[in-house]
């Protein structure tokens, strides 16, 4: 293994794998961003919602989480252009990963919600809050902190399954090292630079929610 | 509707209350009043619908029949033509800040500090300003003795400051009535004394008060009243003096010497 | 939307996705089989008094928790051979997916060994059991009662993960799933049914597992 080989060709492709890492990044985000806007709302759903919300929201989420996410990939990029939603290759990965995202959110939302005592929504009540002022002042901000490192772990799983986008053809960093492994063979040194690619993201995900957990922790 | 109030009606009227929890009848017809300034005690053994006709004053549970009524006004519904329809959430909510409930488990928002413990409500409910509401706060935790404690979070707090600084959150609204809800039962003992003692100067200063509770000793030092209940009904209800004493029924006879009083 | 259902391509070739769930859920078997072994080994090493042993299981839990499994398949499939370690399909894809599997088990074994009280190591001493010994029969059984709801979803979660043998061209569900919406064209028919596949496995695992949890479970504890 040529070091010095390697990293002269890793300079020459650096704006590709730039552009790789900048399109994994953004795929992660969008996914992220509006799974978890879309999983709080599931969760209040699942945990204040009648009877038939709450059934109509179970088959959505245990039909998200009992599909592999390979296989939630694939049927929204073939199946989107089908049904008349032209979305390209990277829209409807990223409506796939969104999806996968609410679906888990969602469930530890609840959970965080189903975690809060009783007491606190009496209490509140007894002081005349209203549900919306409940919600807001009350309960979110302790489900939130609760569940932040729950949260932080689905993050980087999103970010691991944006890799799975490299097989229906969308540029991010895993099919962008694949076309270099394709011109100069480098296959070990790549995948393994790659590898350690995501792992500096997961990472530094994980510890910018440490960050985060330590900032917005009740003092005891 | 508010059908006023002349001196001698009485703040709080309970008339005939029923509860059911399923198949299991809780509230068998429970008939108290509670007088401006007075303080009532409730005692009885546990499922003895003491603590659900408590809960039943600020609609924190349903009741099936009967009347609650704060001031002549019907908590949580309304009668007319003989039919009961339940109020809005927003008018029952309005109706809940004319009482103040301290709870058992204190029940104190964890991720706030004491002082924003008090001003949520009134900032809130009772839409204050910050300033003023700060103001009012402070007051009230220096009566509780913990106006050093106010940045505090409650969990860098001994369960007899939590519960004192939820009486203060309580009593901040300007509540017409005080529930307490054996609030000293979760209590180490020596934790005790120090919130007993500001139940007891909220009583001399006339705050009308309802408590539910096990602390047969503080309940003859503080109560103009004391009503026992057994099995859903009130067995019987007078004067400390008397209750404790002198006790006319034998279930309550019994009652008292199981609890050692 | 002018699409009309027909399932038919589907149920013709039923008996492929059939197989290919058989092999999906025999590939997660086998790997879960090692990656336990695998990440038994880890945990203890992650308690170990010899910092070593703590390092190099910790690097191991973080490296490759922290990597994309099709980052991991792809390497051993198509870089490892490079070096002259040559698998077929499979073979790589059990390899991949037992170590894989061994990084996320060992940090559930080791969360349940950490929350066992130390006085079961102390009376199995007392008793005169070599450490081994307490390990074996005392240990790991009660451990592993503790901590079977977690390794359940973890176990069903590695099952969903089989479907990545199909980036290597490994014949399990997805990939029969895939050939056939590419030949029939019939897509929403395909992943519906694909799915279900899936949705009904992990249902199915999920109530074996919590049969076992039942069977081996400590009398008295837990739950009502």
């Amino acid at each position: 293994m040529d070091i010095k080989y390697f990293l002269s060709e890793a300079w020459i492709a650096r704006s590709a794998l730039f552009e790789g890492m900048l399109s994994t990044l953004e795929i992660s985000l969008i996914a992220i961003l509006v799974g978890s806007l879309l999983g709080v709302f599931v969760g209040l759903l699942l945990t204040y919602g009648n009877i038939y919300l709450r059934f109509l929201i179970r088959i959505y989420t245990d039909f998200l989480r009992g599909t592999p996410v390979f296989v939630l990939i694939l049927a929204c990029f073939y199946i989107l252009s089908i049904i008349g939603i032209q979305l390209n290759a990277f829209q409807a990965g990223v409506f796939a990963l969104t999806l996968f995202c609410s679906s888990h959110v969602g469930e530890i939302f609840r959970g965080a919600l189903l975690a809060i005592p009783v007491g606190q929504t009496e209490a509140s009540k007894s002081i005349g809050l209203t549900f919306r002022q409940t919600f807001f002042s009350v309960l979110l901000p302790q489900a939130l902190r609760q569940i932040l490192p729950t949260w932080v772990n689905t993050a980087t799983e999103i970010v691991k399954a944006s890799t799975l986008l490299s097989i229906i053809g969308v540029a991010e960093l895993l099919l962008s090292a694949q076309q270099i492994i394709s011109r100069n063979f480098l296959s070990l040194e790549f995948y393994f630079f790659v590898g350690f690619l995501y792992f500096l993201i997961n990472y530094s995900i994980e510890k910018l929610g440490r960050y985060f957990e330590r900032k917005v922790a009740i003092p005891s | 509707m508010n059908i006023g109030q002349n001196m001698s009606s009485p703040l709080l009227k309970i008339e005939n209350l029923h509860k059911s929890f399923g198949a299991l009848e809780v509230l068998r017809g429970v008939d108290l009043t509670v007088s401006k300034g007075e303080v009532v005690s409730l005692i009885g053994s546990s499922g003895s619908g003491k603590t659900t006709s408590l809960r039943c004053v600020n609609l924190l549970e349903d009741y099936d029949d009967g009347v609650v009524a704060i001031d002549g006004e019907q908590i949580g519904y309304q009668t007319g033509n003989g039919n009961r329809i339940r109020r809005s959430e927003k008018e029952i909510a309005a109706q809940r800040s004319m009482t103040g409930m301290v709870f058992q488990q204190f029940n104190l928002f964890p991720h706030i500090s004491a002082l924003d413990n008090v001003t949520l409500g009134l900032i809130k409910v009772k839409k204050l300003g910050k300033v003023e509401a700060t103001a009012v706060a402070e007051r009230w935790l220096e009566r509780v003795g913990l106006i050093d404690h106010r940045n505090h979070f409650p969990s860098q707090m001994s369960g007899g400051q939590q519960q004192r600084v939820a009486i203060a959150r309580a009593i901040a609204m300007s509540p017409k009535l005080m529930l307490f809800d054996e609030v000293t039962s979760a209590l180490d003992p020596e934790l005790v004394s120090e919130v007993l003692n500001v139940i007891q100067d909220l009583a001399t200063e006339g705050m009308t008060m309802l408590l539910v509770t096990h602390e047969m000793q503080f309940a003859h030092e503080v109560s103009n009243k004391v009503v026992f209940m057994h099995e859903g009904k009130i067995v019987e209800e007078g004067p400390p003096k008397i209750i404790f004493k002198n006790p006319e029924t034998r279930r309550l006879a019994e009652f008292l010497k199981r609890s050692k009083f | 939307m002018n699409y009309n259902f027909n399932f038919d391509a589907v149920w013709r070739n039923f008996d492929l996705l059939m197989s290919g769930l058989g092999l999906g859920l025999a590939l997660a078997l086998v790997s879960i089989a090692i990656g336990c072994v695998l990440g038994l080994l880890v945990a203890f090493g992650m308690i170990s008094k010899n910092r070593f042993l703590r390092v190099i299981s910790g690097i191991y839990i973080s490296w490759i928790r922290n990597t994309p499994i099709l980052v991991l398949i792809l390497f051993v499939y198509f870089a490892l051979p490079q070096t002259g370690f040559m698998l077929g399909k499979i073979e790589s894809f059990i390899f991949t997916l037992s170590i894989y599997s061994g990084a996320y088990l060992a940090e559930v074994f080791r969360s349940g060994l950490v929350s066992l009280s130390p006085g079961i190591r102390e009376s199995g001493l007392a008793i005169g059991l070599t450490e081994f010994k307490i390990k074996r029969y005392l240990i790991i059984p009660i451990m592993f009662r503790n901590v079977l709801p977690s390794l359940s979803n973890n176990f069903i979660s590695l099952f969903k993960d089989t479907s990545l043998a199909a980036a290597i061209a490994v014949p399990e569900l997805t990939f029969y799933a895939r050939k056939i919406n590419v030949e029939t064209f019939r897509v929403i028919e395909t992943w519906l049914v694909a799915s279900a596949i899936y949705i009904v496995a992990c249902y199915a695992i999920a109530a074996l597992l919590r049969s076992f949890e039942r069977k081996l479970a400590i009398p008295g504890r837990g739950h009502k």
